[in-house]
């Protein structure tokens, strides 16, 4: 029934390999045999892996949780591209149909300081958790709610909230980015709550803090290439780094203290 | 083994009420002294985290996955109920609750589910206040759909994203007392065993994923949000992560294991398309609203297209069988619709396993772009994964694994059998009964976490002497982590020849064959034996390459699957005794017009399993369920 059921592909794999973060990493060559057109490209590193393991060979790491597109936890460059050859998907999504019979694939982890890699294909990107911990939240402790409709919400501001809050956080915007800047991610949060009435109070304070912790982690500047927008799975607009930095410019008239380090870009 | 439910007495709306007012409490400054273990960051860890490290207590929180904002509540799409009764027709706290022990079969708490209903109004407040962008009208205020076993629009939504906008609130909430330094988070971190110090829950032995150190941590009390166990079967719409080692190992030091054979086979799954396949993708509920699930009503025209095939000749098989609910039938009334006609042989796509649902009529409706709006992002997601344009052609959906009723069992308060070990969410057993209605984990996820815990803890550590430093050196902690190096060490000096996933398929094609959708006794009695062969030759065969001292995907696997191995045999046995079919448990033997056969004399009430130690079949408790406020009922969809 599938477009494509049936076909099988023979495939060579370069896939980086790197024992540890203080190792040495360097590219190993793999085959892929007869992968269905309908696997994942997960799947397909699946069964690659199991032949591996069977061999006693250790599997090539890499993370992956829900695949659907949703938890954020895979990414790897496939030839080059964070998350692949397909438009607004994530690694786990991308289907085999999407490459030819013969290929040679070149599959590395995300390249950012930033984010040092772990294993493999895997890297450590904490930082993301530590730039939402600086600043990415409304202060409401449980109980204190009013209630869900006391407070009528324009439904372009709710829909143009929602579109900043489908970021995974997968971390493909800085593996994209040529200076490795993490402002697409982090905009995408001060633009979700800076919508909201609920973020209002604290909204300036949001954009300095978080921008603060973001040059902190050692991500690079934003000089607005627009490489962050093409490879993010779920769309988010470069539109929203606009929002994010005319809040850091504004939390200056509003008296708000200015980090010393670094700007918003 | 005792089992008191603890439930309040009194008139069932008020016992709430009436228990928080009477529960003991701990003074402010008291609770810092106080170090609560929270394992799983999901809605139910991450709300209770939060929640409690803002009432002050000292959380530590663990997850296996790189960020606690990856748990897999964060893939539930379609929403989460609330008997706010903002649309006028006719919802109440009652009806919630009626509603819920209705969809359950009759085979969950009243007073556990009464509760549920109750706080459900509190939870969108709290939501909403945090920034979740809720879907809304144009006048500004909250939109609602309807979802299966309802006929009020209840649910909350945001996009197809509904779990994940929840778990981002609760995430950041946790993040905010993270950097207050309220909470301590432990990512990339396992828990392997349960601590206990005269009985008593006190701590937990972890594995760092990264370094592969096992360490122990002592807690005053330990609360475990690990989800469920639907990963048993190989194949279900859950992580790849997600598993049961948790709540196993705890089961394995007392904690009674209740109903483990009552699972949720969701009915509208994109079908398996390969043995590749690694998992099942769900395709949301809230798409019944819409479409329309049909087969061919004579089995010679499921070769044809279905532009082909003419209305007369379509079988909509859930509005013709329920015309009352019809394509919003619960999930289990509608999965087993859907197998019963691809067994007559009327499945349509690879292998006949796959039934329509097709949104040309709303589309002529509606129009492209309102169903676009509404769904687009799990057509967009159909398409990558199918190769097909839903918009042309309907999609063929089947069922598969989504959720796991059954758990360690708790008591009122959320606490296990063994004192301190407290449960929330998907991994205790509570409140669904035999059967969960759509959009409500997420509200039994964050129901326990943000509104029941915080009361319920207080009342078990008032006037407890706060644990000591040294606890992590007492015997039965330095037992414990010893056992779990033992374990670690076994899995991989065993360097046998067959894979971990190997064992896994396997397992999961059994539990699949004779303890999913249909059961019966011959299938379950091979399926137990079966599983101790595939056991025993998985601790003699099994092959885990790499060391113990690094990131060991496949060590974690390893440990994964093995506590499945055990679990699997558990569920049958379960399945075995119980004698009746209700919800998702359905026996073949025991039916009545094709619908499940309850038997309520025998079989009302909640089974429990203790552990009896290595090689010995668990024993059985019962806890009767007590209905004082309805009437059982055969519960009818038509």
């Amino acid at each position: 029934m599938g477009g494509s059921s049936g076909r099988t592909l023979n495939l060579t794999l370069n896939v980086w390999r790197q024992a540890g973060p203080g190792s040495a990493g360097g590219f190993k060559t793999y085959q892929a045999k007869g992968i269905s057109t309908d696997a994942s490209f997960l799947e397909m590193l699946d069964v690659v892996n199991e032949e591996l393991a069977a061999k006693g060979e250790e599997p090539i790491a890499f993370d992956h949780d829900c695949r659907e597109g949703i938890c954020g936890s895979c990414g790897m460059l496939i030839n080059g591209t964070a998350h692949g050859p397909w438009k607004m998907t994530t690694t786990c999504q991308l289907h085999m149909r999407a490459f030819r019979d013969g290929e040679t694939i070149t599959i590395e982890p995300w390249r950012a300081s930033a984010f040092p890699v772990v294993k493999d294909l895997v890297v450590d990107r904490s930082a993301f958790d530590r730039i939402i911990s600086a600043g990415g939240y409304v202060s409401i402790a449980t109980g204190n709610a009013p209630d869900g409709n006391a407070l009528p919400i324009p439904k372009v501001d709710a829909d143009a909230a929602m579109d900043a809050a489908e970021c995974i956080g997968c971390g493909a915007c800085v593996a994209a980015c040529p200076n490795a800047s993490a402002s697409l991610f982090t905009s995408a949060k001060v633009s979700h709550l800076g919508k909201l009435p609920q973020g209002q109070p604290e909204r300036y304070r949001r954009a300095l803090r978080m921008v603060a912790q973001m040059d902190l982690e050692h991500f690079g500047g934003c000089s607005l290439h627009g490489e962050c927008m093409e490879a993010c799975p779920k769309g988010i607009s470069i539109d929203h780094i606009m929002q994010m930095n005319r809040d850091y410019v504004a939390a200056s008239w509003k008296g708000e203290p200015i980090a010393k380090a670094g700007g918003a870009g | 083994m005792e089992l008191n439910s603890s439930i309040p007495s009194g008139p069932l709306a008020d016992k709430w009420t009436t228990h928080k007012a009477e529960i003991k409490l701990v003074n402010p400054a008291n609770k810092r002294k106080y170090t609560v273990l929270v394992v799983g960051s999901g809605l139910a860890g991450a709300s209770a985290a939060a929640t409690l490290a803002e009432l002050g207590y000292n959380v530590k929180c663990y997850c296996f996955q790189d960020s606690p904002r990856r748990a897999h509540s964060i893939a539930a799409q379609g929403g989460i109920n609330a008997a706010k009764n903002y649309q006028n027709d006719g919802d109440s706290v009652h009806r919630l609750f009626y509603d819920t022990i209705k969809g359950g079969d009759f085979r969950a708490r009243e007073a556990n589910v009464h509760r549920l209903a109750e706080i459900s109004v509190h939870i969108i407040d709290q939501c909403v206040a945090q920034g979740v962008p809720f879907a809304r009208e144009y006048g500004g205020l909250l939109a609602n759909r309807s979802f299966g076993g309802a006929q009020v629009s209840r649910t909350f939504y945001a996009r197809g994203q509904t779990g994940q906008q929840l778990l981002l609130g609760a995430y950041q909430a946790l993040e905010k007392e993270i950097k207050k330094g309220g909470v301590t988070m432990f990512p990339r971190t396992e828990m392997l065993d349960v601590v206990l110090v005269d009985g008593h829950a006190k701590g937990i032995v972890v594995r760092n994923l990264v370094t592969g150190a096992v360490d122990t941590h002592m807690g005053d009390a330990v609360l475990l949000c690990t989800g469920g166990y639907g990963n048993v079967f190989y194949l279900s719409t859950n992580a790849k992560g997600s598993n049961v080692t948790a709540t196993w190992r705890a089961h394995r030091r007392g904690a009674a294991f209740a109903n483990p054979c009552y699972t949720q086979i969701h009915p509208t799954c994109i079908p398996q398309s390969g043995e590749y396949q690694s998992k099942l993708t769900l395709m949301s509920e809230s798409l019944r609203n819409d479409g329309r699930v049909w087969v061919p009503r004579r089995a010679e025209d499921v070769g044809k297209r279905p532009d082909e095939i003419a209305d007369a000749d379509r079988d909509y098989f859930l509005e013709r069988k329920y015309p009352s609910y019809g394509n919003l039938s619960p999930r289990d009334i509608a999965s087993r619709a859907a197998k019963e006609v691809c067994d007559e042989g009327r499945g349509v796509g690879p292998g006949g396993l796959g039934v329509y649902l097709d949104f040309r009529d709303s589309i002529r409706r509606s129009g492209e772009k309102t169903i676009a709006e509404r769904y687009g992002n799990l057509f967009d997601m159909y398409q990558r994964i199918t190769d097909e344009n839903p918009y042309k052609v309907p999609m063929r959906i089947y069922p598969a694994v989504h959720y796991t009723m059954g758990g360690l069992w708790v008591d009122y308060n959320l606490m296990s059998n063994v004192p301190g070990l407290f449960v929330l969410g998907e991994a205790n057993f509570s409140d669904h009964g035999a059967n969960r209605l759509g959009a409500s984990a997420l509200m039994q996820g964050l129901a326990d976490g943000y509104f029941v815990i915080p009361y319920t803890l207080g009342h078990y550590l008032a006037g407890r002497a706060p644990v000591g430093a040294g606890a992590a050196e007492s015997p039965s902690a330095r037992a414990a982590q010893a056992d779990v190096e033992a374990r670690t060490g076994k899995l991989l000096s065993i360097r046998g020849r067959r894979t971990v996933q190997s064992f896994h398929r396997e397992l999961g094609r059994i539990m699949w064959d004779k303890c999913g959708m249909a059961r019966d006794r011959a299938g379950l009695e091979w399926a137990i034996g079966r599983i101790g062969e595939l056991r025993a030759e998985f601790w003699e065969n099994v092959t885990v390459p790499g060391s113990g001292g690094e990131l060991n995907q496949s060590l974690e696997n390893a440990g994964r699957v093995a506590d499945f191995l055990e679990l699997g045999e558990l569920m049958c046995r379960d399945a075995l005794h119980r004698e009746e079919s209700c919800g998702g448990h359905f026996r073949v033997e025991y039916q009545e017009a094709g619908e499940a056969k309850r038997n309520d004399d025998a079989f009302a009430y909640v089974a429990a399993w203790e552990w009896k130690g290595e090689g010995q079949v668990q024993a059985l408790h019962k806890e009767p369920l007590v209905y004082e406020n309805i009437q059982l009922q055969t519960r009818s969809y038509k």
